[in-house]
């Protein structure tokens, strides 16, 4: 008497439980392929047209631990007088893990006074972020930085 | 309706170093996201700021979809003389904005 119903629920709740595991599975795949290091250094190699990159000079103000991606806070420096005669000329930041390596470039020029600019970011993923700042001659200085990501940017679904 | 939010200090002694604040409203749409019907959804970003003083370019920015929503940009100038900031944001599908603010040096 009561084995029919019974059965009949627990197969309506086990077709149900599969199909939804079954849609679950394209949701995963149309995740576009990440930005590698590869392009990350292509990137890099594309600004810096193969010269030699410096370490040291610019300071990436970036939180360490990160709760939502989608809007990051970061701050590049760099500590460089901004004199007519040697300037920063250009700033540069690059991701590792978004489906871009790119994050923007920033132009100075000695009127800046100081090489500071400040922007908000989307971070895919727990990465590395790269800075780069360009000199007047032709040098390059670059840091960078990691950060852990909880919740990401950039890929997730429109609701 | 996009609507910029700038703050530039209204009066600074000549040779001060300034803090440009600037927020453009803009949905800055990466082109990676897709709907929950699988399409993509297209790419709709602002692409490039420009800030002008008296005519003159004293920053640009070139912006990627990595830049969070409503672009927030902050910068340093110094103040020369009294004159006017000019802000232009351009972006894709024809988005084009601009803004302005004045300054007075002493």
């Amino acid at each position: 008497m009561q084995q029919p119903p019974n059965s009949s629920r627990r197969q309506f709740l086990g077709l149900a439980g599969g199909a939804a595991a079954l849609g679950a599975i394209p949701v995963i795949t149309v995740r576009p392929a990440e930005a590698t290091p590869a392009m990350l250094a292509s990137a890099i190699q594309n600004v810096t047209g193969g010269a030699m990159v410096h370490t040291g000079k610019v300071k990436l103000d970036i939180p360490p631990l990160v709760e939502n991606g989608n809007t990051v806070p970061m701050t590049v420096t760099v500590a460089h007088p901004m004199a007519p005669e040697d300037h920063v000329r250009s700033i540069h930041v690059f991701n590792e893990k978004n489906p871009q390596p790119n994050i923007a470039n920033f132009h100075l020029g000695p009127h800046s006074g100081r090489a500071q600019v400040s922007t908000r970011i989307r971070l895919a993923d727990s990465q590395k972020i790269v800075a780069i700042a360009k000199l007047s001659d032709g040098s390059f200085w670059s840091t960078s930085v990691d950060v852990v990501v909880t919740l990401a940017a950039c890929t997730e679904e429109v609701i | 309706m996009a609507s910029a939010l700038i703050n530039v200090p209204a009066k600074a002694k000549r040779g001060d170093i300034i803090e440009i604040k600037t927020l453009m409203s803009h949905i800055m749409e990466t082109g990676y996201r897709h709907t929950t019907t699988g399409e993509a959804v297209p790419r709709n970003i602002i692409t490039s700021f420009t800030c002008r003083f008296n005519g003159n370019e004293i920053f640009r920015a070139d912006l990627f979809p990595a830049i969070a929503a409503n672009p927030f940009i902050t910068f340093f100038t110094t103040a020369t003389e009294s004159g006017k900031f000019e802000f232009e944001w351009i972006g894709d599908k024809g988005f084009s904005e601009t803004a302005s603010a004045s300054i007075t040096v002493e």
